[in-house]
């Protein structure tokens, strides 16, 4: 469905959310570094390069092989500069409770749609997202029915083509039923040299009661690409959802995890992991809305910075009154390889409840001397050593990963670019 | 030749002067325990054989089968057959042991010309070098040292020295801290491997270790000299008298 027509034939909801999104966005224009959230993402250049949606594109199978990993059950999408693809997706044979779409094939019709959509995300919570309602194209809608255990994971695929120059701005919906079991990939990656290129995606995911959520987000798009997403999660009581979120790729990156915890009972693992080189801006931030009582959040956060790059960190934990009994921690680990890498890491923490356990630790350092002088005391090299020692600290986060095939291609993803 | 030839050493950590002159050989397949009160710099000889960055050698000789010691990197020296048992030895969260022993045991092959072994054949070889400190494989799948008691870590160290099967063995302070079931099982460890062609430089404070190791000379290190070296003899004495008896004595050749 073209733009233009799904404008002609776009429901009134949708018609009204976009117009918010295009009209807060007018308003706002893109963040600069005088706005407390950006203050060390430079957007700049975005704002410049003044980004048209990329035009449609196609890629061939043997060129994404690459990027596919894990066993060839598990349902996938996969989209192409915004788009979803059919022919390299793979959703004939989906476990039974798992419904899945291009969001745009259904935007007139699926009800989960107008129920969600730009309901758990503020349009104005930042001016991407304000652009991204305006004028996304397509993204994915993963729907788990309540007590499915899907055995499978669903794998998104979001592929730039060579050559792109364009932006795209995709959109998903997750909703996950009360007591399912459902895990879900996303992976962003380029084909071939492309160009300068923006993505921006916005991910609602709506954990339902009881249920078991584990979400990794692998970010590996190409070192010329911004690279710009914000995923909100919201959990209903019981629930258990757990986050890993991977960044290797892009000139500038930068991924906000808002997790709200909208019930009792709830648990929120946050996991992720970052590597930057060359003149690379990897920018994470973190948001724990703790909103009720007896609910727990972890989070670990490491990066390893190389060349002249720099990492980004704001982890925010708000807790309410009446969230008593709150159990969060937060940490972040920096590993810093040249002089010239470096990194703002910030934890923000407003607790207006008396009982609960709220820590926070981050640490920024260089490799490990003794540790290395250990591994060469055994006939290692210095050089293989200080390659062991990073894999080593990515390792202990990447064993988070419940997904065992995940696991091993984070670790390959790890290893290839410590041994370069 | 000897293994090893310890001539007029000096060494700082930082602008401090540890090692203030020392001068020692060791033979092949010899046992040498090197005591002395803390502060006598004991640990510091045997992490300057090791090559560990905290110290500066200032002066002297030290020629490890004939060649300059100190004109090789610590993972050159370990390549041929140097190893240091650490006092305190090193946690590596996220390296496994099973992953760390196999990557020292191929590198060192590797510079010896031969082939590395692949993980299923290094698993057999494992089964066995366990043996020497009584432990099970579980121990393989957990990081290196992370987590592990006192005593489990001296336990892993000899575990290395056994799978690495060094020339000259360091073992710094490895008796410290450890109860007395895992002090025979460090202690019997170390002499399954004792071999003609073995050496062994053992730090130790007390004598107590040496009830289990017997060593063939011991040396008595005081401010940075050895002032006293004898046979096993020497330890007994030491563990009668104490050190303080040493202190004034001066060294035999030291200026």
């Amino acid at each position: 469905m073209t733009a233009l027509a799904e404008r002609v034939s776009a429901p009134a909801w949708l018609s009204a959310l976009r117009a918010r999104g295009a009209a807060r966005f007018a308003s706002t224009g893109y963040p600069t570094t005088k706005d407390e959230d950006w203050r060390f993402t430079p957007v700049a250049p975005i704002a410049r390069a003044g980004f048209v949606p990329s035009v449609p594109a196609s890629v061939t199978a043997s060129a994404l092989a690459p990027f596919i990993f894990g066993q060839a059950a598990w349902p996938r999408l996969v989209f192409v500069n915004g788009r979803f693809d059919p022919s390299l997706s793979s959703i004939t044979a989906l476990p039974v409770g798992m419904t899945v779409s291009s969001l745009a094939a259904t935007l007139a019709t699926e009800p989960a749609l107008e129920q969600h959509l730009g309901r758990h995300v503020a349009v104005d919570v930042t001016p991407f997202v304000s652009q991204n309602t305006a004028e996304f194209a397509d993204g994915a809608l993963v729907q788990v029915a309540p007590n499915a255990d899907l055995g499978l994971p669903v794998h998104l695929v979001y592929v730039t083509a060579p050559g792109t120059t364009g932006a795209s701005h995709t959109r998903n919906l997750i909703v996950i039923g009360q007591s399912a079991r459902a895990a879900l990939i996303e992976s962003y990656v380029t084909l071939g040299d492309a160009d300068t290129y923006l993505t921006n995606v916005v991910s609602e995911v709506v954990v339902g009661a009881n249920a078991w959520v584990e979400h990794v987000r692998i970010q590996r798009e190409s070192e010329r690409a911004y690279h710009v997403g914000l995923t909100h999660v919201e959990q209903a009581r019981d629930s258990h959802y757990r986050n890993f979120t991977f960044a290797m790729g892009g000139a500038l990156s930068r991924h906000d995890l808002h997790v709200r915890l909208n019930a009792a009972n709830v648990e929120a693992l946050m996991y992720g992991l970052y590597l930057g080189r060359g003149e690379q801006l990897v920018d994470n931030h973190t948001t724990i809305f703790h909103d009720h009582p007896d609910c727990r959040s972890w989070e670990v956060y490491k990066g390893v910075l190389d060349g002249t790059s720099h990492g980004v960190f704001n982890g925010k934990i708000f807790v309410t009154p009446e969230a008593q009994k709150t159990d969060a921690k937060q940490t972040n680990r920096a590993l810093l390889l040249s002089d010239t890498a470096s990194i703002d890491t910030k934890p923000q923490l407003e607790i207006f409840a008396d009982d609960v356990k709220c820590t926070h630790g981050a640490t920024v350092g260089n490799l490990d001397t003794l540790m290395e002088f250990y591994f060469r005391s055994r006939g290692i090299p210095a050089e293989a050593a200080r390659r062991h020692l990073v894999y080593a600290f990515c390792a202990e986060v990447i064993a988070e990963v419940a997904l065992e095939p995940v696991r091993k291609e984070l670790e390959r993803l790890v290893l290839d670019r410590v041994n370069e | 030749m000897s293994m090893l030839e310890i001539k007029n050493l000096t060494a700082n950590a930082g602008d401090q002067p540890i090692l203030k002159g020392i001068s020692l050989t060791v033979n092949p397949g010899e046992v040498h325990a090197i005591m002395g009160p803390n502060g006598s710099g004991k640990s510091t000889l045997a992490q300057v054989l090791a090559g560990h960055p905290a110290y500066t050698v200032t002066g002297g000789q030290v020629l490890y089968e004939g060649e300059d010691l100190f004109e090789l990197e610590p993972e050159e020296r370990a390549q041929r057959g140097i190893f240091l048992a650490f006092q305190y030895p090193v946690e590596v969260p996220g390296v496994s042991n099973a992953y760390f022993l196999r990557a020292a045991y191929n590198e060192i092959r590797k510079a010896k010309g031969l082939e590395e072994v692949d993980p299923l054949d290094f698993i057999d070889l494992l089964e066995e070098k366990l043996k020497v400190v009584e432990w099970g494989p579980d121990i393989m799948a957990r990081s290196v040292n992370h987590g592990f008691s006192g005593g489990e870590k001296k336990r892993n160290e000899i575990l290395q020295m056994a799978v690495l099967e060094p020339r000259l063995a360091i073992l710094d302070e490895t008796d410290s801290g450890l109860d007395i079931d895992a002090l025979r099982i460090v202690a019997s460890g170390v002499n399954k491997l004792r071999a003609k062609d073995r050496s062994f430089l053992m730090v130790t404070h007390y004598q107590r270790l040496l009830n289990y190791i017997v060593p063939d000379f011991v040396h008595v290190l005081a401010g940075g000299r050895i002032v006293r070296s004898g046979g096993k003899e020497l330890a007994h004495e030491l563990e009668a008298r104490g050190y303080e008896w040493l202190e004034d004595t001066v060294p035999a050749g030291a200026a």
